[in-house]
């Protein structure tokens, strides 16, 4: 078998184990699967009438974000306690598998957010997309979880296995609430609102709103924004990987 | 001389001459955390078909050794050198090394033969997973999650990812740590087929009795420096075996010369000997001084060892 060979099937299988533990993992899996569709269950169709569309674009966001944040901070900390990173760099696995293996874990998880919600909005809300639409709103917003998994394997990298879950939850849950992902940014106080511009997941729930029709977006500044993030937040995690090399075991 | 002799002569004289090929140069290394330093000038030889033993205590810079040949720390004082000219961490040479950490966890949701078969796709030339599963004793265990395994079996399977990609060089860090009489045995046997087969193994241990029954080599190593190395016949003989604590008017001279000592220490509560093969040595203390009271005799752990090594070399150097 020649170097190619090994190098594909060795991605084949990294990316496989990351499916397998999204599967085996019910007691981790549901509760953030089902978080984000329930939250839109009760705010997006029952208690705020009439903006089931908007609220689906903005909720899905804060789904996929949370998915993506998570299963890599929280699941790099904990891989790298308990030495199996360790292990899989010693190996002759190629580590760029490894990653994109996580990667493909979180576009999974995303993927089922946006199609679980989506099916929630289509059958008991009122929301009417084309087909186009669906689909290009889920493709934007599982694209779009790349920055937030970069952000993810950068503290993932950096923090122990019992701080990731609450620096995550620190950083995280501000974020998604001046990003204007549960009440619209204009509602904010207008000192509030400019903060919004700054912050990734504004920008997803824009690009996600504009596909879905529901209100027209910057897409430029959206898409510079998000790739801005991605690649500051690349070379961090390029940092933390390096790092590595020199930590103590 | 008849011609059938002269073969058989020249035949043992290659046998003699032909040294197995070294598979990892380690020279003059150094290492250290921050100003705490792990390790201070260890060369090692690691040859095809040989087992190393690096045996000390906690601390004593083993694994620190182990993830610089990995090249899991990065080996900037020094020198290593893995099949011919391979710099540590290099893929080509993490393809012909097989790994076993100290208390590695892995993805701990998957089964026993998906972990072994993601392993073996690291590997150009991996072992069948039917054939590992036998020589790991883990036959009928395939389809259990790694979770739902006893400690012994998670060794095991830890062992088998080293082993599955058939490697040329195998590095085990405390590969019997934690498991009971039975199971460290049978994880010798499965060492030693690995060597019987031409791998080159470096282990570590801090159980002497570990690396006499394994290792062709021994190297002792001890806050970060090589205190011994040699066969483990050397090492013996340089390393005590037993500590025996007493009450007795012998000098401290007489002591020495009783057979088997090594090392006589005064204490508040009498003498402590240390002593190469505590039988010998007690049966000529009590020839020697029949009034000898508050006899104690242990075996001497490696801490005690390693004082007597350290002594030794103290003593050379002066």
């Amino acid at each position: 078998m020649n170097l190619e060979a090994i190098h594909r099937l060795a991605w084949l299988q990294l990316i496989r184990a990351q499916c397998l533990n999204l599967v085996r993992e019910p007691a981790y899996t549901l509760p953030t699967l089902l978080f984000p569709v329930m939250f839109y269950a009760f705010f997006g169709l029952v208690m705020v009438p009439g903006q089931s569309a908007w609220l689906l674009c903005t909720f899905a966001t804060f789904g996929v974000v949370a998915a993506a944040l998570f299963s890599f901070g929280v699941g790099i900390a904990t891989e790298r306690a308990q030495g199996w990173l360790k292990l899989l760099r010693a190996s002759p696995a190629p580590i760029a598998a490894v990653i994109a293996g996580k990667a493909f874990g979180a576009m999974l998880f995303g993927l089922m957010i946006v199609v679980l919600m989506s099916a929630l909005a289509a059958g008991l809300g009122d929301v009417r997309l084309f087909t186009g639409q669906w689909l290009g709103l889920a493709g934007v917003l599982v694209v779009g979880t790349l920055p937030f998994s970069l952000i993810g394997l950068t503290m993932g990298l950096w923090l122990s296995p019992n701080a990731a879950p609450a620096v995550i939850n620190i950083v995280f849950l501000p974020m998604v609430f001046l990003s204007g992902l549960w009440v619209p940014v204009t509602q904010f106080p207008t000192w509030l609102q400019g903060f919004a511009t700054w912050l990734p997941p504004y920008h997803l729930a824009e690009l996600a709103l504009h596909v879905a029709g529901v209100k027209p977006a910057d897409i430029v500044v959206a898409v510079a924004v998000l790739l801005g993030y991605s690649v500051l937040f690349g070379v961090l995690t390029a940092i933390g990987w390096r790092r590595l090399d020199g930590v103590r075991a | 001389m008849r011609p059938c002799e002269q073969t058989v002569c020249i035949f043992s004289t290659i046998q003699l001459t032909m040294k197995s090929p070294t598979v990892a140069q380690l020279e003059n290394l150094h290492h250290a955390y921050g100003a705490q330093p792990a390790l201070a000038g260890v060369g090692l030889e690691l040859a095809a078909g040989q087992i190393t033993a690096l045996l000390g205590p906690n601390g004593a810079g083993k694994t620190t050794l182990i993830h610089l040949l990995l090249g899991l720390l990065p080996c900037r004082d020094g020198s290593i050198r893995l099949f011919g000219d391979l710099p540590p961490g290099h893929r080509q040479a993490r393809s012909r090394i097989g790994v076993m950490l100290q208390q590695s966890g892995v993805q701990h949701n998957l089964t026993v033969r998906e972990l072994i078969e993601m392993f073996a796709s690291f590997y150009p030339a991996p072992a069948t997973v039917d054939e590992l599963l036998e020589e790991c004793g883990l036959a009928g265990l395939d389809t259990r999650r790694f979770d739902r395994l006893s400690g012994g079996q998670r060794q095991r399977v830890l062992y088998a990812l080293g082993v599955v990609g058939r490697p040329e060089l195998l590095v085990l860090d405390e590969p019997t740590t934690g498991l009971d009489p039975a199971a460290r045995r049978r994880m010798w046997a499965a060492i030693e087929t690995r060597r019987a087969a031409g791998t080159a193994i470096m282990l570590s241990t801090h159980f002497m009795e570990e690396a006499e029954r394994l290792a062709d080599r021994i190297c002792v190593l001890d806050h970060g420096r090589v205190r011994a190395t040699g066969t483990p016949d050397e090492i013996r003989r340089r390393v005590p075996r037993d500590t025996i604590r007493a009450c007795t008017s012998l000098s401290s001279e007489q002591l020495r010369a009783l057979p088997e000592v090594q090392h006589v220490r005064r204490t508040e509560a009498g003498v402590e000997i240390l002593s190469a093969g505590g039988t010998q040595t007690l049966r000529a203390l009590l020839d020697a001084d029949p009034d000898v009271a508050g006899l104690e005799v242990r075996a001497a752990d490696l801490e005690t060892a390693f004082l007597a090594l350290t002594d030794d070399t103290a003593q050379e150097a002066a």
